[in-house]
């Protein structure tokens, strides 16, 4: 297969209500299956174990609904961006969704490393006061550093969640509870979760639901 | 009433792998409930992601889905953790298409892959609210109905079921299903509809039969106690397979056996006689090189699967399967396809196919010459010898592969020792074959596993070997099998007495699975999970002997709690070959020319021309 035709398309999507239960391996495997029915030339890695060459920006975390993911797919052949999305209009199972597709230069670095911040709408059942609300943000925000704790494979490692934060708003709220947005530093210098924030809120033990509504690159 | 996202989104997030409990998966088919008359709920008693792998259950799901009066959904046992929180939250059992609690649907029907899973069955149906017990379910539906190899002695279950479909359920499944829509139409009661289905061939109403007992314990006559009731229930068997599903729902988690399958024949003619399923899916059925291709071109387009089995009880022996395979490769370079076979014979033949179909991926083979000594390998009509076995384990080696396994069992009828110690020394041979190719990096795997007496087979008559016996036969082999380049796996013996026990069991044993459940026993097939105490005090609070059941040497004058099963072949003939196979006597594969099972008699075989 000759290398010169090859293409890289890059996919925004959407992962909806339905399959927010799905980790990241299975979101993968349920993508190439999809390529796969909707005819997609692929590009597969040599060797004993074929792999579909894709990569997807940053994996969303089981439980997350989003509605800007990326991956990078490369193709043999190229496709017109238009057709591929006809394609998996039909091939994608329900709770995917093409959001965008576009060409993108072969020689960029790959895309995990090019994430730069994600942000997320969180919707928290939590109906105390909305002035008190406020001004735990406000503190937050207002706070030079935020030490805090992780155990990442067995070991403690402290940490500085202030940086992380780039911003952090209250939305709305209404009857059932409030909805934060936020924006959170991703990759390289440290990656934080909604989690994190919601506990250093103070918002513990309250049902919350997380949608990634955008990839920084 | 629908279990919805809220309350869901309460549990999920605390259970391992959720989206097992989510459905939604690529080819689920989610009809509108109000627009059917009767809602089937396909149940499979293990977890999702051994249910997800069985083909039979798939096939009913396509059968079913595609009349426009029925729906089929689908429900997997939950994980201890899911089934905790469900209990907690006071979330009944549910289907994953349309999340309705199972007690909302007209038939369950469960697949009952073998005897470990029974105790699930009970926990499957409290936990969606149904009383366990058949006769306390009185009219309220659903009719409660289970399919599957382990019906071919259901006695240990009659309490709990409503009926049992014997045999190839792709006929019988909407027969069923109509007598059920015809039920609800005219409103009859529950005892009307189920003498309507004891008159379908190859259901089996257990409630309508009597069972009499001899004073020593034995069965003395199971008749029944209606005319609609016949005394013998015959396998239904469908003459020729449908075409084979390629709708195949693809889940999202990983899977035992995560690719698409075509069975591209049911049905075995070796006759080893240790093998259920060789003798009670006869006779031999083929699909066509053409019908297996066109099924493949289906499922690779409409699943999207990266690998497709070609599945069989013994699929090395198709007449075509060397140019299936080859086609398959041809046609599916790009994107690749992989292709596998789950069952190998023992010959140089089926390594060339592997070489075709593992090209250089070589992930490792596996054969099963189940015995150690040619002596025990003619008792169970395992018609493989020695140089059989070094060739075909040489031309794996010279082929590439540095790894195969091999698989035994032990226990077998006659045994000794020195049948055991032959498994050493043929596992030694090959060891040692495997460094003359491939030194330090070869390995061989050897996995043992006890035999248990399966019920219509020659050896249904034959005792579960004894503790002590298999305890000296293991450590020999523990002792004998080790070092650098080679592995010996075994499964714990505690679950192969219980699983002898429940085989050959009688409806008493009803209790004893009803008390187990009550005191805690499911998931009985894993280790973690499987207390043998919980049932060692439900046998004794019953009064019955596991010993009685699982290590009794039967006779052929006495009734069999499976008698009035007809499965095909003749009681007379699995005695005969259970004589043979004590007397080291070797019947030859019947496709070579009818051995004449009975088969030809009951249901008809184009074997026997
Ligand atoms: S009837 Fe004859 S050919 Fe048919 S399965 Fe039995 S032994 Fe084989």
């Amino acid at each position: 297969m000759t290398q010169m035709n090859r293409q890289r398309l890059r996919i925004t999507f959407a992962k909806g209500e339905t399959l927010k239960y799905i980790s990241h391996l299975d979101l993968a495997r349920a993508w190439e299956r999809a390529l796969r029915r909707a005819g997609v030339p692929l590009a597969y890695s040599q060797g004993f174990n074929p792999r579909p060459k894709m990569a997807f920006a940053a994996a969303l975390p089981v439980g997350y609904t989003a509605t800007a993911e990326m991956v990078d797919i490369l193709l043999e052949k190229p496709l017109v961006p238009l057709e591929l999305a006809h394609r998996l209009a039909v091939a994608l199972p329900p709770g995917l969704q093409v959001v965008s597709i576009k060409e993108v230069d072969l020689g960029l670095p790959a895309l995990q490393s090019q994430v730069r911040a994600a942000e997320y709408r969180v919707s928290v059942a939590w109906t105390g006061d909305r002035a008190d609300l406020e001004a735990r943000i406000a503190a937050l925000l207002a706070s030079p550093t935020l030490p805090r704790e992780r155990v990442r494979k067995g070991r403690r490692r402290a940490y500085d969640l202030r940086p992380l934060v780039e911003d952090l708003k209250l939305e709305d709220g209404d009857a059932a509870g409030y909805r934060l947005w936020m924006r959170l530093h991703h990759g390289a210098g440290g990656t934080a979760r909604p989690e994190d924030v919601l506990d250093t809120l103070g918002l513990v033990d309250v049902p919350f639901s997380v949608e990634r509504t955008g990839l920084r690159v | 009433m629908q279990i919805s996202n809220r309350l869901l989104d309460r549990i999920l997030p605390t259970v391992t792998m959720p989206a097992r409990y989510t459905g939604g998966e690529w080819n689920s088919v989610v009809k509108d409930w109000d627009d059917v008359q009767v809602k089937l709920v396909l149940a499979y008693p293990d977890v999702y992601q051994v249910g997800m792998s069985n083909l039979g259950l798939m096939i009913l799901y396509d059968i079913v889905n595609r009349q426009p009066g029925f729906l089929a959904e689908r429900v997997y046992a939950p994980w201890v953790d899911m089934d905790a929180a469900m209990r907690r939250e006071g979330i009944p059992l549910y289907s994953l298409e349309s999340r309705h609690p199972l007690g909302e649907f007209d038939v369950l029907g469960f697949t009952l892959p073998y005897e470990l899973n029974f105790s699930n069955v009970l926990n499957m149906l409290n936990l969606a609210g149904l009383p366990v017990l058949a006769v306390e379910r009185g009219e309220d539906w659903p009719l409660v109905i289970g399919g599957g190899v382990g019906t071919v002695n259901a006695e240990p279950l009659a309490d709990f079921f409503d009926a049992f479909v014997i045999g190839d359920g792709e006929e019988v499944i909407l027969e069923i299903l109509n007598a059920c829509a015809r039920a609800k139409e005219s409103g009859a009661r529950k005892s009307e509809l189920l003498r309507a289905l004891a008159g379908i061939p190859g259901v089996y109403v257990p409630s309508l039969y009597q069972v009499a007992y001899h004073d020593d314990g034995t069965v003395a006559a199971i008749t029944p106690t209606t005319p609609e009731a016949s005394p013998r229930i015959v396998r239904r068997i469908v003459p020729q397979l449908p075409p084979p599903p390629v709708d195949l729902v693809v889940p999202y988690v990983k899977v035992i056996h995560d690719r698409g399958m075509v069975e591209i024949a049911r049905g075995c003619t070796a006759g080893c006689r240790f093998c259920q399923a060789g003798m009670v899916y006869r006779p031999l059925r083929e699909r066509s090189l053409s019908e297996v291709l066109t099924a493949v071109e289906a499922i690779v387009q409409r699943t999207g699967y990266e690998e497709i089995a070609l599945v069989s009880l013994n699929s090395a022996s198709h007449p075509q399967i060397e140019e299936m395979v080859r086609e398959l490769i041809a046609r599916y370079s790009h994107p690749p396809l992989a292709i596998s076979l789950p069952s190998l014979r023992i010959d140089t033949f089926s390594v060339r196919l592997a070489e075709l179909f593992q090209g250089r991926r070589k992930t490792g083979l596996t054969f099963a010459p189940e015995a150690g000594s040619q002596r025990l390998r003619d008792v169970i009509n395992k018609r493989v010898t020695e140089e059989d076995l070094l060739a075909t384990a040489e031309a794996a080696f010279a082929g590439g592969w540095q790894r195969i396994k091999l698989y035994f069992m032990i226990g077998l009828p006659t045994e000794t020792l020195d049948d055991v110690g032959a498994i050493v020394e043929l596992v030694r041979e090959v060891r040692a074959m495997s460094r003359r190719y491939h030194g330090r990096r070869a390995q061989v795997n050897v996995s043992v596993a006890t035999f248990i007496p399966k019920p219509h087979t020659p050896f249904q008559w034959s005792p579960l070997v004894g503790e002590d016996d298999l305890s000296a036969r293991l450590a020999l082999l523990r002792r004998g099998i080790k070092g650098r380049g080679v592995r010996l796996s075994w499964h714990a013996p505690r679950t192969s007495l219980l699983e002898a026990a429940l085989a050959r069991g009688d409806r008493r044993l009803g209790r004893v699975i009803h008390r187990a459940w009550q005191d805690g026993a499911r998931f009985d097939a894993w280790p973690e999970h499987f207390d043998w105490e919980v049932w060692q005090r439900a046998f004794a609070a019953e009064g019955l002997d596991v010993d009685w059941y699982a290590r009794r040497e039967r006779s052929f004058a006495e009734v069999l709690p499976w008698d009035h099963i007809e499965n095909g072949v003749s009681k007379s003939f699995l005695w005969d070959e259970y004589q043979r196979a004590l007397h080291g006597e070797t019947t030859p594969d019947c496709r070579l020319g009818c051995v004449g099972c009975g088969l030809a008699e009951t249901l008809g075989c184009e074997g026997a021309g």
